[in-house]
């Protein structure tokens, strides 16, 4: 018996097993995407004020970040705190580092957009009385978003795919699912070839939605 | 004004940060000669990388006057503008508006931070119209006149959208309420930035050559309501290359060359009488060429 016909025989127990594997992806990559997205929002923020301690601060946490491996990361993190007393779950180490890591990338990406917006628009909001927040708030954010929007989304879909590191640190996500199913099936053809299957399924409308948000992005308004 | 705007207004004079005047009369200046200047410059300096673009520049805008600054480019007249709205911070000297002291100060060797949130309220009281106007291209034009007063004032939309309805009237573009800024010519957006500014009923007008950056045309609707302002008693200050406005409009010329004040008055002395020979080239430059070839 082939090994194809042989898994065709187990294809139920072997799909709902990655299914699983695919929800702990979709949620990992959802909430470090958030966190990666706050972080990396929150830090433009701050680095647009003037004060420099905070902003050396942000620029050393950027280039650690940009020059080490994610999967280093997610150890020193997962093995990293445990030797210092700090046991956390292999599903909120991935969320963890993965969203950390992207704040690094994501703080670069919103302080582009920022610096895209022209210098008349914050001193237009000051005049009207805004503090540097509300400036940020409601004249420069909304117009950063065009540049950020592109790059935020392809950052989405690179997660996504990105995640499967996280079963280096045996998050039960689908990566992890798969190679253990291997493990005890010997049906590596197989597995591998449905596990890449539903990584397309879950990506493909991801990337069509990045697409969409970075045309209408390109067609927005310009600043006259 | 409608009995809605009105109401507004004394909304906005009951609050005690913002007494500007509303509607002065020439009594009201008569008694305003003797109240202190709503602008105080004193020895303003400021240089950009050890170079001076004002030295040493005093100057006082009482509540209701006009003042136009003119001078080659160049001279110091944006810088000094700013100054006033401390989007630039004067390397020494002293800037007081309505009272309050603008931006860090020195008392007894001590410095005293003007805090954020200080510095937002003053700005509160003062519009800016910028030469290339500035205004928030993700807003349409009515949303753009209704940010301040919501996001700053705290207004409710249906409390402020008649008055900045109202406003756009005023500026001649009630049927673009609903256009963003590119929709827009130059002049059109220039109309709706000052609208913008006025939606925060400020005591003090800043001009930045408000029509330089439109094309030929376009200057006229936009000086009509600048002067239309200034019938209304607003405290203005011009920087304006347009010569025929000024001497029209403002009730004192000030000559700036070389970062310095070199003359000012009112401009009938002023062009009766100049006292330095850039007036004479500014006000009247067919004159003075004349002169200079026939001497
Ligand atoms: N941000 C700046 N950086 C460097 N130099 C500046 C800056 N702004 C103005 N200057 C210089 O200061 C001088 C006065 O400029 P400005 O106030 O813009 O003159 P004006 O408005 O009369 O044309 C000029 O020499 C100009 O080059
Ligand atoms: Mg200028």
């Amino acid at each position: 018996m082939s090994e194809w016909t042989r898994s065709a025989s187990m294809m139920p127990e072997l799909l709902s097993a990655l299914l699983s594997g695919a929800l702990t992806t979709i949620e990992i990559t959802f909430f470090s995407f958030i966190l990666a997205t706050v972080i990396g929002a929150a830090l433009a923020i701050v680095q647009s004020f003037p004060a420099t301690l905070p902003r050396a601060v942000i620029r050393v946490y950027v280039e650690v970040m940009r020059g080490t491996p994610v999967l280093t990361q997610l150890f020193v993190l997962y093995f990293g705190l445990a030797q210092i007393g700090i046991k956390l779950d292999p599903i909120p180490v991935a969320i963890l580092g993965f969203g950390i890591n992207g704040g690094a990338l994501l703080t670069e990406v919103f302080r582009a957009g920022l610096q895209s917006v022209h210098v008349g628009q914050s001193e237009a909001a000051f005049m009207l009385g805004m503090s540097r927040l509300k400036a940020l708030r409601y004249v420069l954010l909304p117009q950063a978003m065009r540049v950020v929007i592109p790059p935020l989304a392809n950052y989405g879909v690179g997660l996504l795919k990105e995640t499967a590191l996280a079963s280096a640190v045996a998050a039960p996500e689908l990566s992890f699912y798969a190679r253990n199913l291997v493990t005890k099936t010997y049906l590596s053809g197989p597995i591998y070839v449905m596990a890449a299957t539903i990584y397309i399924a879950m990506s493909f409308p991801l990337s069509r939605l990045a697409q969409h948000l970075e045309l209408r992005a390109s067609r927005g308004r310009r600043a006259p | 004004m409608g009995t809605h705007a009105k109401g507004l207004l004394k909304r906005f004079c009951g609050r005690k940060d913002l007494n500007w005047p509303p509607g002065m009369t020439a009594n009201d200046l008569q008694g305003l000669a003797n109240a202190p200047p709503l602008i105080t410059v004193s020895n303003l300096c400021k240089s950009f990388g050890g170079q001076p673009a004002l030295d040493n520049v005093s100057l006082t805008v009482a509540a209701g006057e006009r003042v136009a600054l003119i001078g080659s480019s160049g001279s110091g007249k944006t810088t000094l503008l700013r100054c006033v709205a401390h989007l630039e911070k004067p390397t020494s000297g002293e800037v007081i508006v309505a009272g309050r002291h603008v931006g860090d100060r020195i008392v007894d060797g001590r410095k005293i931070v003007m805090l954020d949130r200080q510095l937002a309220e003053i700005r509160t009281g003062i519009g800016m119209v910028f030469q290339r106007f500035n205004l928030f291209p993700h807003l349409t034009a009515l949303e753009n006149i209704m940010l301040g007063p919501l996001k700053v004032l705290r207004m409710k939309r249906d409390e402020i959208e008649p008055f900045a309805l109202e406003l756009l009237k005023k500026v001649g573009l009630a049927h673009k309420a609903g256009a963003y800024p590119e929709h827009l010519s130059g002049g059109q957006q220039q109309r709706v930035a000052i609208a913008r500014s006025l939606a925060m009923r400020p005591k003090l007008m800043l001009f930045d050559e408000a029509t330089s950056a439109l094309d030929p045309e376009l200057v006229a609707e936009v000086l009509e309501v600048m002067r239309q302002l200034a019938a209304e008693g607003m405290t203005m200050l011009i920087v304006t290359h347009e010569m025929a406005f000024a001497e029209d409009v403002a009730d004192r010329i000030v000559v700036m060359d070389h970062g310095t004040i070199v003359d000012q008055g009112r401009p009938a002395d002023l062009i009766a009488n100049p006292r330095h020979p850039r007036t004479l080239a500014l006000l009247r430059p067919k004159r003075a060429a004349n002169l200079r070839s026939a001497s």
